[in-house]
């Protein structure tokens, strides 16, 4: 049965756009069929990440409005046959997806795909609400760091209201995926620790993707991080978190500290 | 195999790379030949014209798009059918 599943956070730059496509591309590697859509209006970016930018010719609003349908809007990956893009309009007006559209086409991809996976923007305000409306699962992305959290949690409260499942009664299922993970900050008790969070926020852990220049690298040249360079430390965080979407049971590693020359010489310890 | 170029820190740079799509990307999104969105107006033109004279069944119709540095491809493909109803009354 398809699965809809919303990426999301409150806070800006956490890194919502670059799990979507990692975890999109992980689950579409693992034969599953997948749709990425883009809910950022006037900030289209996920086309970016996924290095399809030059081929988008209708778009999310398009297919709403009804000047295109799905099948023309969709962008088919050049690397993975499984993996599709619905891209962001570019419209300044936002208004222009209506709850209504957006469910109509959820329920059509659902008859589609395995995993419809929705990049939500940044904020609690309307395009937030749609992405995470018609969601069965969440991924909520968090940085170790006190705004991104308090974010999170007003996140995970509107998941438990706002949503249609919520107000069915049921429950939306979600997954904390903790990005940008700095292992030399944590060494020196920079950081909020994975212990902090998970206890403040009091979700499934689904993962820890460390800060990493394989994920700047893979956007530049436009490809998921889990393609770019499969065995880099990142890619197979995400790659275990596609796994345990699947439903695998495999223990969450917090990712070791390389100590810096400087740390080693100077003999420090994590304070 | 070894990778020497890894092994020393220096492999190929993805900076450039993310140079170029971007100049090519925010050229087209600026407007080219000072004329905004004339790969999206010349698709909606084509095939205003085109449902003129066709009953176009959405489904037969594709659209491409590749946004090159110094030339775009726009391609579209209607399956144009042969029979006598497929077709809508000209004006
Ligand atoms: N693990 C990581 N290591 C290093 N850089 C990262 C990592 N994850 C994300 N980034 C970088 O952080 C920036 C923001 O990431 P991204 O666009 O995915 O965030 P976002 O949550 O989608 O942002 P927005 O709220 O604006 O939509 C990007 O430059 C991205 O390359
Ligand atoms: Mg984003």
């Amino acid at each position: 049965m398809a699965k809809v599943l919303v990426v999301t956070s409150g806070k800006g730059g956490v890194g919502k756009t670059t799990s979507t496509a990692a975890l999109g591309a992980a689950l579409a590697q693992m034969g599953e069929k997948v749709v990425v859509i883009d809910f950022d209006v006037g900030l289209r970016n996920l086309d970016l990440v996924l290095g399809a930018e030059r081929r988008v010719v209708f778009d999310f609003i398009n297919v709403v409005q009804g000047i295109a349908n799905l099948s023309q809007a969709l962008i088919r990956d050049k690397r993975l046959e499984n993996l599709w893009l619905l891209p962001a309009s570019q419209t300044r007006d936002k208004d222009a997806l209506t709850e209504e559209g957006v469910g109509r086409i959820i329920a059509e991809l659902r008859t589609k795909f395995d995993w419809i996976i929705c990049d939500s923007p940044a904020g609690i305000e309307r395009g937030a609400m749609l992405a995470m409306r018609f969601a069965d699962e969440a991924v909520v992305v968090t940085n170790p760091e006190v705004s991104s959290v308090r974010d999170s949690d007003r996140i995970i409260g509107m998941l438990d209201s706002k949503t249609a499942k919520a107000e069915k009664g049921e429950q939306v299922q979600k997954h904390l995926l903790i990005t940008r993970y700095d292992t030399g900050r944590a060494a020196r008790g920079e950081m909020l620790s994975i212990n902090d969070v998970t206890d403040i926020l009091a979700t499934e852990m689904l993962g820890i993707i460390p800060e990493s220049q394989d994920v700047l690298r893979a956007s530049n040249v436009g490809m998921p991080v889990t393609l770019n360079d499969a065995n880099s430390v990142p890619a197979r965080a995400y790659t275990d978190a596609a796994r345990r979407l699947m439903g695998a049971t495999i223990p969450v590693l917090v990712p070791a500290a390389r100590k810096g020359l400087m740390d080693r010489l100077l003999g420090r310890r994590a304070a | 195999m070894i990778n020497f170029p890894r092994l020393f820190g220096g492999r190929t740079a993805s900076a450039p790379v993310a140079r170029e799509r971007l100049q090519i990307l925010l050229a087209h999104e600026r407007g080219l030949c000072g004329q905004p969105e004339l790969l999206e107006l010349l698709r909606s033109e084509i095939l205003a014209v085109v449902s003129r004279h066709v009953t176009l069944d959405a489904e037969k119709v594709r659209v491409t798009m590749d946004r090159g540095n110094l030339v775009s491809m726009l391609e579209i493909d209607i399956e144009v059918p042969n029979s006598a109803e497929g077709w809508a009354v000209a004006s």
